[in-house]
């Protein structure tokens, strides 16, 4: 693998991990929300 | 002394994976989906509304990443899906499985959780029919694919009318009529502009199969049963004169084109088809509006 190659490559597992981790951060807020909602319904 | 070169192949980058999940027929499900749940004219939490249509979007994503897996071959063939990832070389087929599998399964466990049973069971059943009734079993066979497979498309509003009541009754399922009854229309329109493609790709699509003629009367049959159905909801006291009159005007354009399109010869332009298509998105867009609206006026 070329060193250009090599840039390349990493910047997009970066890109993808970036990615995933606002994936993941929504999710836990979602479930925070969900449960927050249904506490509110079941009270 | 040995030398050795490693090639490794970039992986996919996070634009292919919303690619994978065909974002702009996702448009038209949760606006469906939103529509079914409105309509239903039952309170619901605004977070546990948000996550119901959530679920409906990456159940429908994941059945088109699932749809996308299975038909890389002959996305190859069609100038129109060439550049999808997996056909393109961009993703690897295997991580297109894994994404698919992955959020189907999640969108129906987050369903389970914020709604009920009945929507969870809905929208399994859903992601199932795309993938294996229409995907693997009608696409490649027979050229009433889009007839019969056009119900897995139908399934949002009734799914969002159940996560919202726990009960299917008869307003959601005209609502799955009518985008079953549009869906050959809008399809065979498009198949006419792009018949070399599917030709190309060996797709048995209808006027591949079928003949132009008698594609442009099939439009026309299926604007006229999709036209009836479109009104029922009014005719029948589920809504009021809001939904009525647009129902009514717009299913008149709709006939009155497609009249045009079975009228019509081969061109090269094929203007009148093209219209068509863009016109039956933009049908049913103003027609679940009207319908969501109406019901919501008449609390």
């Amino acid at each position: 693998m070329t060193e250009i190659d090599e840039v390349a490559y990493r910047a997009r597992q970066k890109s993808r991990a970036k990615a995933l981790a606002i994936v993941l951060g929504a999710m836990v807020l979602l479930f925070y929300a969900i449960s927050i909602a249904k506490l509110v319904i079941n009270r | 002394m040995q030398t050795s070169v490693t090639t490794l192949k970039l992986p996919a980058d996070w634009r292919d994976f919303v690619a994978l999940m065909k974002p702009r027929v996702l448009t038209l499900v949760v606006f469906s989906g939103a529509c079914g749940l409105i309509a239903s004219n039952t309170a619901m939490h605004p977070v546990l509304a948000f996550a119901a249509i959530l679920a409906i979007t990456l159940g429908a994503g994941g059945a088109a990443a699932l749809n996308q897996w299975y038909e890389a071959d002959i996305d190859a063939k069609m100038a129109r899906t060439a550049q999808r990832p997996v056909p393109s070389g961009r993703m690897e087929p295997q991580a297109a499985l894994y994404f698919g599998v992955a959020i189907s399964v999640f969108s129906v466990i987050l369903m389970e959780l914020v709604t009920n049973r009945l929507a969870a069971a809905l929208l399994a059943g859903s992601i199932l029919y795309y993938v294996i009734v229409y995907t693997v079993i009608l696409k490649r066979r027979t050229p009433q694919n889009i007839v019969i497979g056009g119900a897995a498309g139908a399934f949002p509003p009734v799914i969002g009318w159940a996560a919202a009541t726990g009960e299917v009754t008869l307003l959601p399922f005209l609502m799955f009529a009518l985008i079953f009854l549009w869906t050959p229309p809008h399809s065979w329109a498009l198949a006419l502009f792009g018949k070399t493609d599917y030709a190309a790709a060996g797709v048995p699509m209808m006027p591949v199969v079928a003949g132009e003629a008698a594609t442009r009367s099939q439009i026309l049959l299926y604007t006229l049963a999709m036209a009836m159905v479109a009104v029922l909801p009014w005719a029948l006291g589920l809504t009021g004169a809001l939904y009525g009159w647009t129902a009514t005007i717009l299913s008149a354009a709709f006939i009155a084109l497609s009249a045009q399109v079975a009228r019509r010869t081969s061109d090269a332009a094929m203007r009148e088809e093209k219209q068509l298509f863009i016109f039956s998105m933009a049908y049913l867009f103003v027609l679940f509006g009207a319908l969501a609206l109406d019901r919501v006026m008449s609390i």
